[in-house]
């Protein structure tokens, strides 16, 4: 959405979005969503891909209210390579959209270093360890969250938090959980299904394991995060060029 | 063919046919439990108990419960009929309106009846959830807001009633309820700005006798309730089927959401009668009361719940009630007489009212309503509970229901205009649990939504026991005189509980989300369970 000429875009309007910016967590979800399938192909996950544009950062152009927004989306920019997207997309579905890019001006990307992408993958593949646990196109472990496209889907001040703060937030499908079996057992893996009678995770080993519930002497949810922090092991450039890293990483086709 | 093979198969055909042995007269729905073996209307009598008086299978033997056969819909749509069973034959709706006359005993077809609608707009689904009989005559709404009648014998359609305009987003997917010689219908289209309305029509020819408009016109009492013209695309739809009191003659029916949903600035005051029970004279359709569960409702909390209705100890006397789990988290008890309320208690967790003042009119709390930023409120979107049946067991006292716990959404307001046949829908509420029909990996904690049977004690509003699910339920509730409990949800799983004390005695899995509520019938002595799950209908029953 806001296709490539929205970079016709001037007026920086962060102050305006990030006030109105308390409808935050799942209630962007949604909007994320439709940014995603609408709009990052042209203007990227952050929404900086294009010149002189930078949603993370509430830089515009031609915008100086949430109409202003509303209007562009709707109607597109004439002459210019941003489509309308009146008959697409819902009245309901514009404004979550305009709610997101609110989130995003209000969540500015935290990094001022710029990265190097190459040093990064080193970083990830060495010193920091990262494929003990991750995988990145069929390469590492597969027990903590495959990294194959999260450049696709997680924004760069997401993934420096994640990588600095790992127990800020943790997604739902990226739980882990602990069983105690028979034997006094104890399992740890990440969560993949559960219901009222069993329990489904992939183990430490990579093993697909299932479990009744009526056998386990014990079921919980870890409240941390099974990734450490990395404040303070990576210094501020090793910390962008990862981040970098990561944000190359756009699905199996890219390199 | 000689004459002896002849007459052996004329009498094997005598005994193995199931034969209609007589035409369902309004009396025999009246008397229906006298009658167990069949189900004659959508909640299994009049007073829509959902309890049968069967009891062939009991909690000592229900772990012996056997598969018995299955009919696959050939259809992708949720699959929400109550089948309907007389002597023998079953009859039920395959999504979104294609009647199926099945062997009860096998489920081999005797025919299937295709309608092809024309454009409609349902909302959340080309459902259907089930039929009414008369005589030898079925009726079924469409979500092309028609009123069909067929013979029950050939699935010939007999007449064909255009009830609203579905251009406009009128539908209808509920199961008809034939009182006496006519045929009642409500139309869903609370997301489309109807004007909605219950109607009675003439069971032999479809011509309308009554209709009583859920949004009340100039000079009607309550058409003070809503701002300006609002009214006129005010929703009210109808989506569930009502329930009768042949002593009382009246009927009872559930009202949904007012349009536009989760914006009521255009529609300023109470918008009767929306998310509200209405009790009808069967005979002229005229109100005889109301009690509105949620005024001014900007949280979809459509009041359509199939009214449960029982005679009950009330302080020490004798009292006819409803009994009704809202969707929007309460319990309710009214006197459906008068319409008196009479308790009204959470069974799922609360936030956006405080409590009743003492005419039972809800305390909303200040800042639980939808904004334009935002706002979390339990419960959620989905509710606490919806359209599913809930149960009441006359043995044990108990209401039974099916229930959202924990469950919570962000609701959004924003601005919306009426175009004719556009939804008119003014936000997007977001929960954390998706709307979805099948089995999807559940990572949630307790703490951010889980599924329930609740039972609840009617004269105390207390919760006796629940029995807890990992993932959420759109699974109705049976009961039955041997005090057992049937029921799913959307893990798939299909189960048996001790009515008493929510005891888990059986369990299977169907591989796909069950919703749908549970009916029993009983044809040639054994007595079958039947539910769908999925695209299918299971019927189980005591293995040999």
């Amino acid at each position: 959405m806001l296709g490539i000429s929205a970079c016709i875009f001037a007026l920086a309007v962060s102050a305006l979005l990030v006030a109105q910016q308390t409808h935050t967590g799942s209630g962007s979800e949604e909007g994320k969503q439709l940014f995603v399938a609408n709009c990052a192909p042209c203007h990227g996950p952050d929404g900086d891909a294009i010149a002189g544009v930078d949603f993370g950062r509430g830089k515009f152009r031609r915008v100086s209210s949430d109409g202003d927004v509303l209007e562009i989306v709707k109607a597109g920019i004439p002459g210019t390579a941003m489509p309308g997207f009146s008959n697409e997309l819902t009245e309901v579905e514009i404004r979550m959209l305009a709610a997101y890019l609110r989130y995003l001006a209000g969540t500015a990307q935290t990094t001022s270093a710029p990265g190097d992408a190459v040093r990064g993958k080193t970083i990830f593949e060495g010193n920091g360890r990262c494929l003990e646990c991750h995988r990145i196109r069929g390469k590492g472990s597969r027990v903590g969250p495959d990294l194959t496209e999260i450049g696709s889907v997680r924004r760069l001040a997401e993934l420096e938090r994640s990588i600095l703060e790992p127990d800020a937030e943790i997604l739902p499908h990226n739980r882990f959980v602990r069983v105690v079996i028979q034997d006094n057992v104890t399992i740890t893996g990440r969560l993949l299904n559960q219901d009222t009678f069993t329990v489904q995770l992939m183990d430490s080993q990579e093993r697909l394991r299932s479990f009744e519930k009526s056998n386990l002497k014990e079921y919980v949810f870890l409240d941390k995060s099974a990734m450490p922090s990395y404040q303070g092991k990576l210094n501020p450039q090793e910390l962008a060029d990862l981040v970098s890293y990561l944000v190359s990483l756009k699905g199996m086709g890219s390199r | 063919m000689n004459v002896r093979r002849l007459l052996l198969i004329t009498v094997a055909s005598f005994f193995w046919e199931p034969t209609s042995l007589a035409q369902v007269s309004f009396e025999r729905i009246l008397d229906a439990n006298k009658e167990p073996e069949n189900w004659l209307t959508y909640s299994g009598t009049p007073l829509s108990q959902r309890h049968s008086l069967l009891n062939q299978i009991t909690p000592a033997n229900v772990k012996n419960l056997d598969l018995q056969w299955i009919y696959q819909a050939r259809s992708l749509q949720k699959f929400e009929a109550t089948p309907l069973l007389v002597d023998g034959v079953m009859y039920t709706v395959q999504a979104p309106n294609d009647v199926i006359a099945l062997d009860a005993a096998t489920g081999r077809i005797f025919w299937i009846y295709s309608y092809n609608p024309g454009r409609a707009h349902p909302c959340c689904g080309r459902v259907n959830r089930g039929l009414a009989i008369l005589g030898d005559t079925l009726f079924m709404g469409t979500i092309d807001a028609h009123l069909v009648a067929i013979d029950a014998k050939n699935g010939r359609p007999l007449w064909n009633t255009t009830i609203a305009r579905a251009k406009s987003g009128y539908a209808i997917t509920h199961a008809p309820l034939v009182l006496k010689d006519k045929v009642i219908i409500g139309t869903a289209g609370g997301e489309y700005g109807i004007r909605g309305f219950i109607a009675a029509y003439d069971a032999h020819t479809g011509k309308e006798a009554w209709r009583f408009y859920t949004i009340p016109g100039p000079g009607d009492p309550g058409h003070e309730t809503w701002e300006g013209d609002s009214w006129q695309t005010g929703g009210g739809p109808v989506w569930m089927t009502g329930s009768y009191d042949p002593t009382l003659n009246l009927t009872y029916w559930g009202v949904g959401n007012p349009s536009p949903d989760w914006n009521g600035d255009v529609r300023l005051g109470d918008n009767l009668y929306s998310d509200s029970v209405v009790a009808l004279d069967a005979d002229t359709g005229k109100l005889k009361w109301y009690y509105q569960f949620t005024p001014h409702d900007d949280l979809d909390f459509d009041s359509v719940q199939v009214p449960v209705l029982a005679d009950i100890e009330w302080q020490g006397q004798k009292r006819k009630v409803i009994l009704w789990a809202n969707r929007n988290g309460f319990f309710y008890v009214l006197d459906r007489q008068t319409g008196e309320f009479l308790l009204g208690k959470p069974f799922a967790k609360v936030t956006w009212a405080s409590g009743f003042d003492q005419k039972g009119r809800p305390v909303r709390v200040s800042g639980q309503t939808s904004s334009l930023v935002g706002t979390r409120i339990y419960p959620g979107n989905p509710g606490a509970t919806s359209w599913y049946s809930p149960s009441y067991s006359p043995r044990t006292g108990l209401f039974y229901i099916p229930a959202w716990a924990n469950s919570s959404s962000i609701f959004v307001k924003v601005p919306v205009e009426y175009k004719e046949g556009r939804e008119y829908a003014a936000g997007m509420p977001k929960s954390l649990i998706p709307f979805d029909w099948s089995p999807v990996p559940n990572f949630r904690k307790e703490e951010e939504g889980y599924g329930a049977v609740r039972a609840f004690d009617p004269q105390s509003g207390e919760r006796k026991w629940e029995f807890k699910m990992a993932d959420v339920t759109e699974a109705g509730i049976l009961t039955t005189a041997s005090d057992l409990l049937f029921s799913g949800g959307r893990e798939g799983y299909f189960y048996a509980l001790d009515a008493r004390s929510g005891a888990l005695l059986w369990k299977t899995s169907l591989g796909a989300a069950v919703i749908s509520s549970p009916m029993t019938y009983s044809v040639g002595g054994k007595q079958y369970v039947a539910v769908n799950a999925g695209n299918c209908l299971f019927t189980f029953a005591l293995r040999q």
